[in-house]
């Protein structure tokens, strides 16, 4: 399985990522420069999170224009695992390809601690290897992390099963306790916590482990059947 | 416009022999400020130790830098480490001034090639309840941990610990001290020196405005009514030009075509283009007409002297200069050059083409006055030695729950969180003990090894006495260290004083240099850096002594071990004794300070061979995997350190013998002494014996009350829920807005 980690100016979380999925769960991961206008050979992506473009405007705003993106939706709409993480949903949200908006958090200030969120649906490429109503611990650090969205769209995420995880113990004033959503292909998913960061025992905590295995789970399936 | 005296001044008469320009004045003036020449503390700095077999890099550069050994690529490793202070700027302008002071420290670190990989910060504060200056204290509180959040964050350094204290001697000057560590391989190391005759000499980064001009200048003098009139000379950060300047300059450091590399920071592209020319023994000519400029009409004297953030300057090998610019275009950063290395030492500088300044690089950056400030005078107290008489009597019927839970909630010991939720401290998924531990631990990647930092100053002891408190404020730090598992093996430094004009603030800080530099010897920790923060008095009134110490320590990578009791029904053991204390060394505390509201006396006395000692043991203990939990004793003694070991729900039944007077036993502060909770309380005994310090068995954890028996006598009794709600909600409720 091959990952593709991509780059943004400003991204500072891309390192992570890419240590999570080569070093702690052994698969093989490489970086994709914003500008490129092709992502090369690879089976997943990976939108990190940081500040990309410093998060001008607003966060993400500007990492929708970069070619990378393009190349980015092509290969969502050709059913390709796009997961984006923290920053990285907010540029998917801006870019149109997962719906609603992260707006400042409730309390108006940053917030980066463990916060325990719930597999609402192991009906996804990201959740597959979960069980249902799972609990998981992972980081969140963000200041705009606030998912909202229009009544219509929310009534359209409940009814497609799209709320992949809910917090228990909602960090930030998201509607409905949203801690991430996928498309309507399922194959794009954003998450405000951070799973890159709960991958290794020895940082106190391996619960983010399971969306990536379950990934690897997917794409694994998904080779057989074509094999 | 001079802030140069009139000796001053001759000496700049007689190292040009001639008159000086407003140009030269202007940047002699800056160079010889306090905030970059030392030249009142200078003198002093000499007598502390800077070297050992691990320091590659001593003071002098932009940070020092610290063998750490092999990593399992086979390669040599190293970090470097610095802290500096941004006092002034934000009292000024409390976000802007602590978010630049993080990205000044940050370029420090990778100018020297070091990728930053943790930052702390040491904040003081007005008190937030202070009557007069509270609501401005909560404000300024509120706009450095913003600042901090906004810069660290973006940039994408954890913030992985620090500490915040409160006095009303900071109501008109606070301190932010920040602390950043980066790490590199031994052949990624670079320094600032302008070599190579005929270099070219690269500006990179944001563009020069007017902002931050004379900031060192404010930096060295005290704060006036006219001060907040200063906001201008407050730089404006910006992180994600700093994100993007790093990854660049450390890619182009990759390219073998930089042979000298240094950061603008306080006094901008005078200090760099000097202190760069002055190193290698060099000249340099540059054009200012070349510099990137975002304002127009900026004069030589203001583009010389801009503090404008973001900034490198560095020198090329000739004919290499594309490589460089390739890297920069990449990360689209402005490289431009302006100028080249010189063979005739003088900093020269052109304004289209018409010399406008014509300095020798060496007697500017290197022959700034130094004074030998009186101080033949007893350090300022700021209380009296005696004991008042009314705690000199037995204070038998005392409710000491509700003095612990005062304690707990008091704004110096209770709960940071609402601090450090706003830094992200786990970026680079490095943070293996964040904040609120005794100290942070960050794992070095591609290593087998971990690096442990503490940040500690104590302004109270020190107050009352500087030589003893600096010396104490070491053996905590290491006592800090060594409680987690790691060997202390070097420091860095950050004075906070007042006016050294006055004879009895110099004698505070040769007393505490001079204490610092005993411990720090007696320790092993070699200072390799720091800085040196004078003038900190508002309308003549000055801060309390602040010597600020960061100190790193080396440990084998492991799963920390932590503050928190683990499990029921295991052994509690008082490494190091229960201590003695006299009536006197009481009145330094934290319970004399947010109890009775006072300050009489001397801080505790240490016996450094002990400490020593104690450091050794604890250090075996915990990295042998004897301690489920273990705890260093500090602020609010034996009961404070019991309860916070309590925190996460598991308590314990103590019962303690002995002379003291119960106030005394359960709340003094006598150093040397770690709490350790264990299921193998023989194995500790031993190793205490093999060290030759005591370790007492004094209870065992039990589920969810703290019970403190003394001489048979139960006086604390609680449940553990009751002091974490104190300790967990106090400075959130002392942050809200009071309705009176």
């Amino acid at each position: 399985m091959r990952f593709g980690v991509v780059v943004f100016p400003g991204s500072n979380c891309d390192h992570d990522a890419w240590y999570a999925v080569s070093k702690n769960l052994g698969h093989s991961a490489e970086f994709i420069w914003h500008d490129s206008s092709s992502l090369g050979d690879v089976d997943a992506v990976i939108l990190p999170g940081g500040f990309s473009y410093g998060d001008y405007l607003r966060c993400g705003a500007i990492a929708k224009f970069s070619p990378v993106m393009q190349a980015v939706r092509e290969f969502a709409s050709r059913g390709g695992l796009v997961i984006g993480i923290c920053n990285g949903f907010q540029v998917l949200v801006e870019s149109g390809l997962l719906a609603g908006a992260l707006l400042r958090n409730r309390e108006l200030k940053f917030v980066c601690r463990p916060v325990t969120i719930r597999v609402e649906t192991t009906n996804s490429p990201f959740t597959c290897s979960a069980a249902q109503g799972q609990t998981l611990t992972v980081p969140v650090a963000h200041g705009e992390g606030c998912y909202f969205a229009d009544d219509a769209t929310l009534a359209a995420l409940k009814r497609d099963d799209r709320i992949i995880f809910r917090y228990v113990d909602n960090p930030n004033g998201s509607l409905d306790d949203i801690a991430g959503i996928c498309s309507e292909g399922r194959n794009v998913m954003g998450m405000m916590p951070h799973p890159e960061r709960a991958a290794d025992a020895l940082l106190g905590c391996t619960d983010g482990r399971v969306i990536f295995e379950s990934m690897f789970q997917t794409l694994a399936v998904k080779a057989l059947t074509h094999a | 416009m001079s802030d140069l005296t009139v000796s001053e001044l001759d000496k700049v008469r007689a190292i040009l022999k001639r008159e000086p320009n407003e140009t030269e004045v202007g940047i002699f003036t800056v160079m010889w400020s306090e905030h970059c020449s030392y030249k009142s503390s200078r003198l002093h700095l000499k007598k502390l130790p800077t070297k050992s077999d691990r320091v590659l890099v001593g003071p002098g550069e932009n940070a020092g830098i610290i063998d750490i050994g092999d990593g399992v690529d086979g390669k040599r490793w190293a970090i470097a480490f610095k802290i500096e202070s941004h006092n002034h700027p934000s009292f000024i302008e409390p976000f802007q001034g602590a978010a630049t002071g993080v990205g000044g420290i940050l370029r420090d670190i990778f100018t020297m090639g070091a990728r930053p990989i943790a930052v702390m910060d040491a904040l003081r504060f007005g008190p937030l309840d202070d009557p007069s200056a509270g609501e401005r204290n909560k404000r300024v509180m509120e706009g450095v941990v913003g600042g901090i959040s906004h810069y660290g964050n973006c940039f994408g350094v954890p913030t992985v610990g620090g500490e915040c204290v409160f006095e009303p001697c900071y109501n008109g000057n606070p301190l932010v001290n920040v602390f950043a560590l980066g790490i590199f391989r031994h052949d990624e190391i670079f320094f600032g020196r302008a070599t190579g005759v005929g270099n070219p000499v690269i500006y990179v980064g944001a563009k020069t405005g007017r902002d931050g001009i004379h900031g060192a200048s404010m930096a060295s003098s005290e704060f006036t009514e006219d001060s907040m009139q200063k906001r201008p000379n407050v730089q404006v950060g910006d992180p994600f030009m700093e994100k993007l300047l790093l990854e660049a300059c450390l890619e182009a450091m990759r390219t073998g075509a930089i042979v000298g590399i240094q950061d603008m920071g306080a006094a901008g592209l005078t200090c760099s283009t000097c202190e760069m020319g002055s190193r290698a023994e060099t000249g340099i000519e540059f054009d200012l007409a070349l510099v990137p400029q975002r304002e127009i009409g900026m004069t030589p004297t203001e583009i010389m002297l801009s503090e404008s953030q973001e900034r490198m300057l560095l020198v090329a090998i000739a004919g290499r200069e594309h490589e460089v610019f390739q890297v920069f275009k990449k990360w689209g950063l402005d490289a431009v050059t302006i100028g080249r290395v010189t063979d005739d030492g003088i900093l020269r500088v052109k304004n289209h083409g018409t010399v406008v300044a014509e300095i020798p690089n060496r007697e500017l950056a290197d022959e700034a006055p130094l004074y030998d400030r009186p101080h033949n005078t007893a350090p300022y107290r700021p209380a009296p030695l005696e004991v008042p008489a009314s705690f000199s009597k037995d204070r038998p019927d005392r409710d000491f729950n509700a003095d612990l839970a005062t304690l707990l909630g008091s704004g110096d010991l209770c709960s940071k969180n609402w601090i450090w939720q706003q830094y992200d401290y786990m970026v680079r998924t490095n943070t293996v003990a964040g904040p609120g531990g005794d100290a942070a631990i960050v794992r070095i990647k591609d290593t087998d090894t971990s690096v442990a930092m503490s940040l500690d100053g104590n302004g109270r002891y020190c107050a009352l006495s500087p030589r003893e408190g600096a010396r104490l404020l070491v053996a905590e730090c290491c006592r800090n260290l060594s409680t987690v598992g790691a060997t202390p093996v070097a420091a860095t430094n950050n004075l906070n004083f007042g006016n050294p004009e006055r004879p009895e603030i110099m004698a505070q800080l040769v007393e505490a240099i001079e204490g610092l530099s005993e411990a720090c010897s007696f320790f092993d920790t070699p200072i390799t850096g720091g800085n040196v923060s004078l003038y900190n008095e508002t309308l003549g009134e000055a801060i309390w002594p602040t010597p600020v110490m960061g100190i790193v320590g080396l440990m084998k990578t492991a799963p920390p071990v932590t503050i928190p009791f683990k499990k029921e029904g295991r052994t509690v053991i008082l490494l190091g004794g229960l201590g003695t204390c006299d009536q006197t060394r009481f009145g330094g505390t934290q319970y004399v300070k947010s109890v009775l509201n006072t300050l009489w006396g001397l801080p505790p006395a240490l016996d450094m061979d002990y400490e020593k000692r104690v450091q050794t043991a604890i250090r075996k203990i915990v990295s042998e995997g004897h301690a489920e939990s273990a705890h260093d004793l500090s602020g609010g003694g034996l009961a404070v350190a019991l309860a916070e070991c309590a925190m996460n729900g598991v308590g314990a039944a103590i019962d303690i013998k002995g002379p003291l007077r119960t106030d005394l036993a359960l709340f003094h502060e006598a150093p040397s002494r770690i709490l350790v909770s264990t299921s193998v309380p023989d194995v500790v005994e031993r190793i205490a014996r093999e060290n030759n310090v005591e370790a007492l068995r004094i209870g065992v954890t039990m589920k969810s009350r703290l019970r403190i028996d003394h001489n048979a006598v139960t006086r604390i009794d609680s449940p553990v829920d009751r002091f974490r709600g104190v300790f967990e909600s106090a400075l959130e409720g002392q942050l809200a807005p009071q309705h009176v």
